[in-house]
């Protein structure tokens, strides 16, 4: 860093000083008073930080806080109602994985009649897939949910932090996880295959974990999310079902 | 204000969903200004802004009414900026090979001015002095924006910073520090003289 010469300020300093960052900035008031140096550089710092306020942020149309209220609402409201998901979260998943075993079922065609003729294997593949799309969409909000809830858990203030909801979880998920995951091998969607096995892994981490973790023990967890950015994957992926969900009929989405 | 935030969240929390709607419709032009500032990209700004309300929403439960429901939704905002944007430059670092370290994308924005430039014209000045200000902040590390951009524009405090990005304050204050020394560099010899 700039070691001052002549006991002038440094740069760091005087920038502490223009953001008032009160418990590092005594004796600077006076230097600057008497210090005719210094106080150009502070002007010329002055200057250069005020001239950032310019950066222009661009104007929101009128109707912007509807907009964005209806994709929240579409996202938050995908399953029941905000009362629902909020009370009955538990419930929520062992529904979730227990459908997950009939789905996983239809999909790889046990439970379904052979297609009697080429129209209507057409359409069951587009069912199957739009099934497939819709169950994995929310598998992977789920799964979001408990990976942005560790990486953005604040340092325990106490030492530890209680994390037994997420591994649980996390345990729950698991089992879809793995379903999910032999499906879409099975089925040639080796992109979604693929991620499902990443998202595996920092499952099994969480699960694994102890119930309550240090500061350390939160901080590997992260990484580990982090390494993977396996957050920013399930993020463009589940954007992509969203898409795809919203482009043709609801018909696949509605039988479920 | 805050109180009314904290009702909202009560009423949320008890199970109307319409509530929500009024911290959303309160916040999210604010939380949007921010997520632009460190993304620098309108569609960027505006999945940050969704993502935002999304998380904040289902981790209502570890919001403290004694923390004001604005600085909690910005530390969500920033956390997943820094996520998004990351994410996004591991990618592209992946696709592409490292691009020279010298852009210089500054320095052709000045040099971009013509030498005999009639006169101080200040609209063209001040467009020259955003867009400087806009390539240098893109230039930043995502981890020095994020925190120069919660310090300068959102107005808090070191500690505040380093405890929404769990930072060490030292890190924290020397990000803060890198990205005034780069915007310095790129700026000055543009503002230094002029006006
Ligand atoms: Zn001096």
């Amino acid at each position: 860093m700039n070691v001052p010469t002549e006991n002038h300020l440094t740069e760091e300093q005087l920038v502490l000083y223009y953001y008032s960052e009160a418990s590092e900035t005594a004796g600077v008031e006076e230097h600057l008073g008497a210090c005719e140096s210094c106080r150009k550089a502070y002007h010329s710092l002055q200057r250069v930080l005020n001239s950032v306020d310019s950066l222009p942020v661009p104007d929101l149309s009128a109707d912007y806080e509807t907009r964005l209220w209806s994709a929240l609402d579409a996202r938050l409201g995908r399953r029941k109602s905000f009362a629902a998901r909020w009370l009955l979260w538990k419930p929520l998943v062992i529904a979730a994985s227990m459908a997950v075993l009939i789905i996983a079922a239809f999909l790889t065609g046990r439970t379904l009649e052979r297609p009697s003729n080429q129209q209507k294997s057409v359409a069951d593949s587009g069912i199957r897939e739009r099934v497939l799309l819709v169950a994995v969409g929310d598998h992977l909000e789920r799964s979001q949910m408990v990976l942005v809830e560790l990486a953005n858990a604040g340092a325990p203030a106490t030492g530890h932090l209680d994390i037994s909801y997420e591994q649980r979880t996390a345990e729950d998920l698991l089992e879809a996880n793995r379903l999910y995951r032999q499906t879409a091998a099975s089925a040639g969607d080796f992109p979604t295959a693929t991620l499902l096995e990443d998202l595996e892994r920092v499952l099994l981490e969480i699960a694994h974990s102890p119930s309550t973790v240090s500061a350390k023990q939160l901080e590997d967890l992260r990484k580990q999310i982090e390494d993977k950015g396996i957050l920013f994957k399930v993020k463009i992926f589940g954007s992509q079902v969203e898409q795809r969900e919203a482009a043709p009929s609801k018909a696949g989405a509605a039988s479920l | 204000m805050e109180d009314t935030d904290s009702v909202a969240v009560a009423r949320v929390k008890a199970g109307d969903g319409d509530a929500y709607r009024v911290l959303v419709d309160r916040h999210s032009r604010s939380v949007f200004r921010l997520a632009y500032r460190m993304t620098g990209n309108q569609q960027d700004a505006e999945d940050v802004v969704q993502e935002t309300f999304m998380r904040a929403y289902r981790q209502l439960h570890r919001w403290e009414a004694r923390s004001s429901f604005s600085t909690w939704l910005y530390r969500i905002a920033a956390n997943y900026s820094l996520d998004l944007v990351r994410a996004r430059k591991r990618h592209a670092e992946t696709a592409i090979d490292e691009t020279p370290a010298n852009q210089g994308a500054p320095d052709d924005a000045i040099h971009a001015l013509p030498a005999s430039s009639p006169g101080p014209d200040r609209l063209l000045f001040s467009d020259q002095v955003q867009k400087c200000v806009a390539s240098t902040l893109d230039e930043l590390s995502q981890q020095e924006r994020t925190a120069f951009v919660l310090r300068h524009f959102e107005g808090q405090s070191i500690e505040e910073i380093s405890a929404a990005l769990g930072l060490s304050a030292n890190a924290a204050k020397h990000s803060i520090f890198r990205a005034v020394q780069k915007l310095r560099r790129a700026l000055e010899p543009m503002v230094s003289h002029a006006l």
